[in-house]
């Protein structure tokens, strides 16, 4: 997205994540315009610093789906950000904040769709 | 009553076993395998093994017909998550949080998850009623001319809160010279009306405090110079 020309801020609690960003690119990340702040999302003050009163969109994709919820609840109700979109590996619970009208991206649901479309191609084949 | 109670740490277990005495149905829900074998030696089929952060342990542990969940696990995005599905997916009445780290709790009342008891606000609460909240602060003493200025705080018993400054009778001496409200002063007229919460600044000749307190302090009897 940065490369799209974009305004990307990530938060992260772990410095050495900055490393990571920075895989792949021929430029620094904040020479890119990249921002990065240290600290965890239920920090006030650290969504703060990452600049959420401002974004358009938030993305909430811990490792963790509770923090996910949690934070893109925050996202949505406290800071109002336009789109915001949590991931969340458990089906049934991304199933029901998605009714509750938040946007959830579940990776579990994805992959086994993926899967199972592999499996039916591969048996259409056998058949054929 | 059937109570779901979610951790079984301290908290979680003496909870659990006062409720059982009080002849309550009780299920504890515990994620750590080892502690529910613990727990499970008393308890037995009142404690049952998984994570309650997800839907189908709830469910298995009777959610739908829960008269109350309380949340007592040592982590606040669990507590929350659990209480919020709890209400507003199986409708249960009555829910209950721990809040384990008090600057969480904004996030507990975004999400609607009332009531939250953080040990750390008990703490406090029982702090401000033990020390005396109606101490008055010396602003300034002008020894020479036999005047000073003090402060108080209004506390939730105090006298005159919700009387008119007009119906007070301060003691001889002594004058209500300004009202702190949300952050704003003010100089207060006959038909200002006290409220809980203001911090009023007196100017009076010296040794008259304790007349002062009396009048701005918790209502006993018929209070002191009223």
């Amino acid at each position: 997205m940065l490369a799209e020309g974009h305004e990307v801020s990530c938060l992260d609690e772990d410095p050495e994540a900055h490393t990571r960003l920075e895989v792949g690119l021929d430029k620094g990340w904040e020479d890119l315009g990249g921002r990065f702040t240290v600290g965890t999302g239920l920090e006030t003050d650290a969504l703060i610093a990452a600049g959420i009163e401002s974004a358009d969109a938030f993305i909430a994709a811990t490792n963790g789906d509770n923090t996910n919820i949690v934070i893109a609840q925050i996202a949505q109700k406290r800071y109002e950000v336009p789109t915001v979109i949590a991931r969340i590996l458990d089906p049934l619970r991304a199933e029901w904040y998605r009714q509750q009208g938040m946007h959830t991206i579940c990776p579990t649901r994805v992959a086994i769709d993926m899967l199972e479309s592999a499996v039916r191609e591969g048996a259409a084949r056998e058949a054929a | 009553m059937y109570v779901i109670v979610v951790g079984a740490g301290k908290v979680g277990w003496n909870l659990a076993r006062e409720l059982l005495e009080k002849n309550h149905e009780v299920t504890v829900i515990e994620s750590n395998r080892r502690r529910y074998l613990t727990v499970e030696q008393e308890l037995e089929h009142n404690v049952t093994y998984g994570d309650a952060s997800e839907l189908w342990v709830l469910e298995r542990a009777g959610i739908e017909r829960a008269d109350l969940v309380i949340a007592v696990t040592g982590d606040d995005e669990d507590n929350m998550l659990i209480c919020q599905v709890a209400r507003e997916k199986y409708e249960v009445e009555q829910i209950i949080a721990r809040v384990n780290n008090p600057r969480n709790k904004p996030h507990f009342d975004l999400l609607g998850v009332k009531p939250s008891v953080s040990a750390t606000d008990l703490i406090l609460r029982l702090l401000e009623h033990e020390v005396p909240e109606y101490g008055l602060v010396h602003l300034l003493d002008l020894q020479e001319e036999q005047l000073e200025i003090i402060e108080m705080l209004l506390g939730k018993d105090s006298g005159v809160t919700g009387r008119r400054v007009g119906d007070l009778s301060m003691p001889e001496g002594s004058l209500l010279i300004s009202v702190l409200r949300e952050g704003k002063g003010f100089v207060p007229n006959a038909d200002t009306v006290l409220e809980e919460g203001d911090e009023v600044l007196a100017v009076l000749d010296p040794g008259r405090e304790d007349d002062l307190k009396a009048l701005f302090g918790p209502a006993v009897g018929g209070n002191g110079t009223g």
